[in-house]
């Protein structure tokens, strides 16, 4: 077991070292460096840009040097833990996620729980009654769900609470006008929240259900579900004593996977509702070149989703004794 | 695959026991069936991937059989004028001392008729610029779903090469691709293609025509083909080492085939149930993907508009409130789409499913 683990983080520094340079070269090829669109906006102010002025910037910024050179340099730093300051915000990088990262996490933490409520019932009844009218029903509707494009949706429910019957407002976390604070302050902002949350909910029940139900056939059409019957148990013991739990290995190995996820913001959800999470701060960063918070933001998903398949893994040995890693 | 099976239910025993004159061969009471004729008959069986399918072909009828009925070009601009009325109050005191209130109207002329109600010469209306929805919906259609057919096929392609040359080989390549695999699936897509859509802007303002507007989310889906075909990848490289042990390899072994014969003639044709599954499934997510790069404004620009750009423009809080008909028809049309795929793969997979029999 040991060994095993040891082994996979050996070779999840090789992916993550990987990753980084992907995405380290990319960015580099961008056309547009951070240097030329602050000198631009400085030039649009009708001040004078010299030679001299322009290579300190870049030198400051850290782009006077190559692609590989840079690559090795950032390298260095990360290896003191020094993910370097943001371009955009002059602060640390790991500030600029912390200070963003709030919004993103309340969102998909609260969607997830509400995904794992809605969806398993649902999964559990559709199979149970594999077929059937209400099988048929629940299987449109949350195929539906998976269909939705998730901006088209979003806006939809945007216009429908909240331009259309006011409900709800329709951007932004926070409302400028009233001065709230402690607890007022974040059952307004959770009001803020309520939209989005209904999107992303609503798009991610489909996926748990259908696995729900596919984990629960396979179960219900078993030897030992065969005999529980048999043995003249009720039809509820058998379906949640005998049947559930061994429908729940996928799932609570599947909570691993969530990890990333929790983490990297909806971009495209942020976007529609105008929410400061760290997917729409990722977006402008990504606009602006901003190499630093780029490289960081990327590394700390990439870092999380190699953990997450790493969990997953061990989770799916203890959980499951059946299951031998090696 | 399963070997031929012979179907017994249509026996017709009544009609042989009537006319016994009649002699009955057995070609004429058993009716064969090959395995694709079982699964086509499984797959029509279920009423969702009927449904499915006809989604699907409608809208491929609307996108390339529509415009050669609707003469409409996608890219015209209306130009037979419109005239708006703007309504103001003027409060005014006369010499009496007494305020009249009234009601001004101020009349503008345009020369383009944009943002119209849906009428019988546009029947969804016009866009922001002018341009007839309808026309753009079927033009819009034939860039979302050609592009996504194109990336699936490459996703695909792709997957069954890396796939097939690592399960086959096992050991060291195996190992390469497999890490290769995992390092792309970390790639985080969005990020990625937003840099990449900035660098194919730089190399167009290079000069070079090939990045050229119309054709830069061709070049992203492209990126992203390349990116995520590790999925597929291993769901053929695990088929294939389960495959590669069984007697008919040992078969082609002794036959003296090939390795490119082997893997390709007599390993990947049996995984390919899987993979069409897969291949289905995918569509939906491509089309889902090609939309939200549009939406982001990565995507093909305005006069060559796929469905995703066309929702873009409820990003103007007044048509998102009061144009439905410019941004809620090419929504609409992506749902059915990959709606229309998620009821085909999911048939697909229970009828090629040997445990899923009814």
């Amino acid at each position: 077991m040991l060994k095993y683990i040891i082994k996979r983080l050996a070779q999840s520094i090789l992916i993550l070292l990987g990753v980084s340079l992907i995405i380290y070269v990319l960015i580099r090829c961008m056309p547009v460096d951070f240097v030329t669109q602050k000198l631009s906006s400085i030039t649009t102010t009708g001040a004078e840009t010299s030679q001299e002025l322009i290579d300190a910037m870049l030198k400051q910024y850290g782009l006077d040097t190559n692609i590989f050179e840079g690559y090795i340099s950032w390298l260095g730093k990360l290896l003191r833990l020094d993910f370097g300051n943001s371009f955009k915000y002059s602060i640390p990088v790991i500030d600029v996620i912390k200070d963003h990262m709030g919004v993103s996490f309340a969102v998909a933490a609260i969607a997830t729980i509400f995904e794992f409520l809605i969806a398993i019932p649902l999964g559990v009844t559709a199979a149970t009654h594999q077929y059937s009218l209400r099988d048929y029903i629940v299987t449109v509707l949350v195929m539906i769900g998976i269909s939705l494009p998730s901006f088209f949706f979003g806006q939809l429910l945007k216009n429908i609470f909240a331009i259309q019957l006011e409900w709800f407002p329709a951007s932004g976390l926070v409302d400028a006008s009233k001065d709230l604070s402690g607890f007022a302050l974040l059952m307004d902002q959770l009001w803020h929240l309520f939209i989005p949350i209904l999107t992303v909910v609503i798009l991610s029940i489909g996926g748990r259900m259908r696995m729900t139900r596919t984990n629960m056939l396979e179960v219900l059409n078993s030897d030992y579900i065969r005999t529980a019957r048999a043995k003249g148990l009720k039809e509820k013991v058998v379906i949640y004593k005998h049947a559930f739990r061994n429908t729940m290995i996928p799932l609570v190995t599947s909570l691993a996977g969530l990890l990333p996820g929790l983490f990297s913001g909806a971009i495209i959800t942020e976007q529609v509702f105008g929410l400061p999470g760290i997917g729409n701060v990722a977006f402008d960063a990504m606009l602006v070149a901003d190499i630093p918070f780029i490289m960081g933001y990327n590394m700390f998903l990439a870092l999380l989703s190699v953990i997450g398949v790493l969990l997953a893994d061990l989770m799916y040995a203890v959980v499951d004794p059946r299951v031998k890693l090696g | 695959m399963e070997n031929e099976k012979i179907n017994v239910s249509e026996m017709q025993s009544d009609e042989n026991v009537t006319a016994p004159e009649e002699t009955v061969t057995h070609e004429q009471t058993l009716k064969l069936m090959s395995p694709m004729q079982m699964i086509i008959r499984r797959f029509f069986r279920s009423k969702l991937s009927i449904i499915g399918l006809v989604m699907v072909v409608s809208l491929f009828l609307f996108c390339w059989v529509g415009p050669l009925i609707y003469r409409v070009s996608p890219t015209e601009i209306d130009k037979s004028g419109k005239v708006e009325y703007t309504a103001k109050e003027v409060t005014y005191t006369d010499e009496d001392g007494v305020t009249h209130t009234y009601i001004e109207y101020i009349k503008t002329e345009l020369t383009d008729n944009m943002l119209s109600k849906p009428s019988a010469k546009h029947p969804l209306g016009t866009d922001k610029t002018g341009k007839d929805v309808l026309a753009r919906l079927m033009n819009g259609g034939k860039i979302s779903l050609g592009i996504s057919f194109l990336a699936v096929f490459i996703v695909t392609f792709l997957g069954i090469i890396f796939g097939g040359i690592a399960g086959y080989f096992g050991g060291a390549v195996d190992n390469i691709i497999m890490r290769i695999c995992d390092i792309l699936m970390c790639l985080p897509g969005f990020p990625i293609l937003l840099i990449v859509g900035t660098i194919i802007d730089g190399l167009r303002e290079g000069g070079m025509a090939m990045f050229d507007y119309q054709y830069k989310i061709y070049w992203l889906m492209g990126f992203l083909t390349l990116i995520s075909w590790s999925g597929t990848a291993r769901l053929v490289r695990g088929q294939i080492l389960s495959l590669r042990e069984q007697e008919y390899m040992v078969a082609a072994e002794a036959m003296g085939y090939s390795t490119s014969r082997k893997i390709f003639k007599h390993l990947v044709p049996n995984v390919m149930p899987q993979l069409i599954v897969s291949m289905t499934l995918s569509l939906g997510s491509m089309i889902l993907y090609e939309a939200s790069l549009s939406y982001l404004g990565l995507g093909a620009p305005e006069q060559y508009a796929a469905w995703g750009t066309m929702i873009n423009a409820a990003k103007d809080p007044d048509i998102l409130a009061n144009y439905f008909n410019v941004w809620g028809p090419p929504g609409i049309c992506i749902i059915i789409a990959v709606l229309g795929f998620n009821f085909i793969g999911d048939g697909l997979r229970d009828a090629l499913d040997p445990k899923m029999r009814r």
